[in-house]
């Protein structure tokens, strides 16, 4: 450590510094990205998974969302919202809720795969509402191009056009997409979790959903060309870094222009 | 390294005399006793920073040779990998290269050009005599030109310079057409059907389910030959399926939505972004640009932000094949304010 400080008023101190620096925020943003797994489903339930998901229901849910899920004060009924939106719900740990908030947020999740189908059986039978995904709509394998076209027009003014999330009103925001499975992002869709709009198959088609999956899987997996995105959230983030550590480097070499030479 | 200054202050004499005789208050006290520098004592020190300064020239030119390694070596395939790798190396070689001639010169003036002290004397504000030499210039151009003796130059002058900038006024007029109104309409208009942003189909009024957010522009936009991205920078439309119950119209504009099905436009009016930013469960709208926030039960009054008007209400309906039509165009510009609007 000694021998770190005396080389601090080395004339390449600041030309190390400099680099260091470079290299530490160009690694700190080289995330590795998650793959997207899909998952299968057949939209017919067996009696014995509703009585299950019944059970699993009353247990877990009836609290807020009522008995018979008809809703109570301090939860919606959820009658019609569909098999997709349990499985969204419940699938990312929105569900069941930690406490009143301005909006449910993402948690590990609470229920193992089988439950959660259990529960969305259950649902399911309560009211016509989105089943769960196709396995054709969400592969991946549409048009991208096709798809980042219609995610421009339709998601990307709240969750970025990145992708990256946004802030709503009153602490509320959209989240990011990225890590976020194909199939919930088509449930997401099909039901507007919260505050999310809808976007049913009239507005967007399942193709065009198709479109905008791939479109969301291809710029997770092909990185950025720019190298550091920093968050990808635009001039924020990006001034930000410009005020504190260029800003920074910009008054080290002030101070050693004018400083005296030993 | 024989041409080093051996630190003797060269002109430091100039400012130690200090002011009028009269004052006596504040003695200047001159610069500084001279501090030589180590590499001015010794030799082995200035070896030590000549070396030091060659090698950040070199350091400049390994990463301009870098820049072409990268530029020439890295071959670009079909993925963004190669393209970030060869990025990052250009980034770093021009940076080194640009920063190695910087840092060396800087360091170079420093540790082994000559570092006396000159202290520059402060030269008076105005004298009189400028002053009365400038006047003299002007009355010596009046003068000799005789402008005041001629008349007919004169006024010939005068007329000449009055009309030369009149051909400006001609250029700038090419710059394009006055606004006019355009302003006040877009493409709106009765029996105009609302269709999806960017394909231009048609919506019926049983596609908006409630909760559904439509982003709408004009069906006849697409087939527009001049001109389609400002007719859409005006036109374009938030369509939402709320309640009938939770809209709440004032009189008038009962009959302008269809169901609990509204349409509002969806450039802000503060500073004109478009707002689309829909909250299905608290009905608002929110522009991502000054957080301006719009209610829509209240007809997209503002309730946040610097937005002073509510967003424009496109009156709609439904036609014969049940797909949603405009009643009119909007009964109000759309957009920011503007000088005309009032």
């Amino acid at each position: 450590m000694k021998a770190l400080s005396q080389k601090r008023r080395h004339p390449l101190a600041a030309l190390a510094l400099l680099v260091m620096g470079l290299m530490l925020t160009g690694g700190l943003y080289a995330v590795v990205t998650t793959v997207n797994e899909a998952k299968a489903d057949t939209t017919t339930y067996s009696a014995h998974e509703v009585e299950e998901g019944e059970k699993l229901f009353i247990a877990n849910c009836a609290t807020c969302h009522g008995l018979g899920a008809s809703g109570t004060d301090a939860g919606p009924s959820l009658a019609g919202v569909g098999a997709a939106a349990v499985d969204f719900q419940v699938g990312t740990g929105r569900m069941p809720m930690q406490m009143q908030g301005p909006q449910a947020r993402e948690k590990p999740k609470q229920f193992t795969t089988e439950q959660t189908r259990e529960m969305a059986a259950y649902v399911a039978t309560l009211g016509d509402g989105p089943a769960l995904p196709a396995e054709e709509y969400i592969d991946g394998e549409g048009d991208a191009a096709a798809g980042g076209e219609l995610f421009r027009v339709n998601c990307a003014m709240c969750h970025n056009a990145a992708a990256a999330g946004g802030a709503l009103t009153r602490g509320k925001f959209a989240p990011s997409l990225a890590g976020v499975s194909n199939s919930h992002v088509y449930s997401a869709m099909v039901t507007g979790p919260q505050n999310m709009p809808v976007f049913n198959d009239a507005n967007i088609t399942p193709e065009g959903k198709r479109d905008i999956i791939t479109f969301l899987n291809t710029i997770e997996n092909q990185g950025n060309p720019g190298g550091a995105k920093l968050g990808s959230l635009g001039p924020v983030s990006e001034g930000l870094f410009l005020w504190t550590a260029v800003l920074g480097v910009i008054i080290g070499f002030t101070i050693w222009l004018t400083s005296r030479t030993s | 390294m024989g041409n080093h200054s051996d630190g003797t202050p060269t002109s430091s004499d100039a400012v130690a005399k200090a002011g009028h005789d009269e004052v006596d208050k504040f003695q200047d006290p001159g610069l500084a006793p001279h501090r030589l520098r180590l590499a001015d004592t010794d030799p082995k020190a200035a070896k030590r920073a000549e070396r030091q300064v060659a090698w950040l020239f070199i350091i400049s030119i390994a990463g301009t040779l870098l820049f072409f390694v990268a530029y020439f070596g890295i071959r670009l395939d079909d993925t963004f990998g190669t393209l970030r790798l060869q990025n990052t190396f250009l980034g770093l070689g021009v940076a080194f290269a640009m920063l190695g001639i910087g840092t060396g010169i800087v360091h170079w003036a420093r540790a082994l050009m000559p570092d006396h002290e000159v202290a520059e004397e402060r030269h008076e504000l105005r004298t009189e005599e400028d002053r009365l030499a400038a006047l003299k210039i002007v009355d010596d151009i009046i003068d000799e030109t005789g402008i005041k003796r001629r008349p007919l130059i004169r006024n010939t002058l005068i007329g000449a310079v009055a009309l030369a900038p009149l051909p400006a006024i001609a250029i700038f007029r090419d710059l394009g057409p006055l606004p006019g109104d355009s302003l006040r309409h877009t493409l709106w208009k009765e029996g105009e059907r609302l269709a999806r942003d960017p394909d231009g189909t048609p919506i019926k009024a049983s596609d908006v389910t409630i909760g559904s957010a439509f982003h709408v522009i004009p069906e006849s936009l697409n087939s527009l030959e001049h001109g389609k991205l400002n007719a859409k920078a005006k036109a374009v439309v938030l369509l939402m399926r709320l309640d009938p119950q939770d809209l709440n119209p004032s009189e008038g504009r009962e009959d302008w939505s269809y169901n609990g099905i509204v349409a509002y436009s969806k450039i802000c009016t503060h500073v004109g972004c478009p707002v689309a930013l829909y909250e299905q469960q608290t009905h608002h709208l929110l522009c991502p640009c000054h957080q301006s926030t719009f209610d829509l039960t209240q007809e997209c009054k503002v309730i946040f932000g610097p937005a002073v008007r509510p967003l424009p209400q496109l009156p709609i309906t439904v036609d014969a094949d049940g797909y949603l039509v405009a009643q009119s165009d909007f009964h109000e510009p759309v957009g920011p304010s503007f000088w005309e609007r009032g």
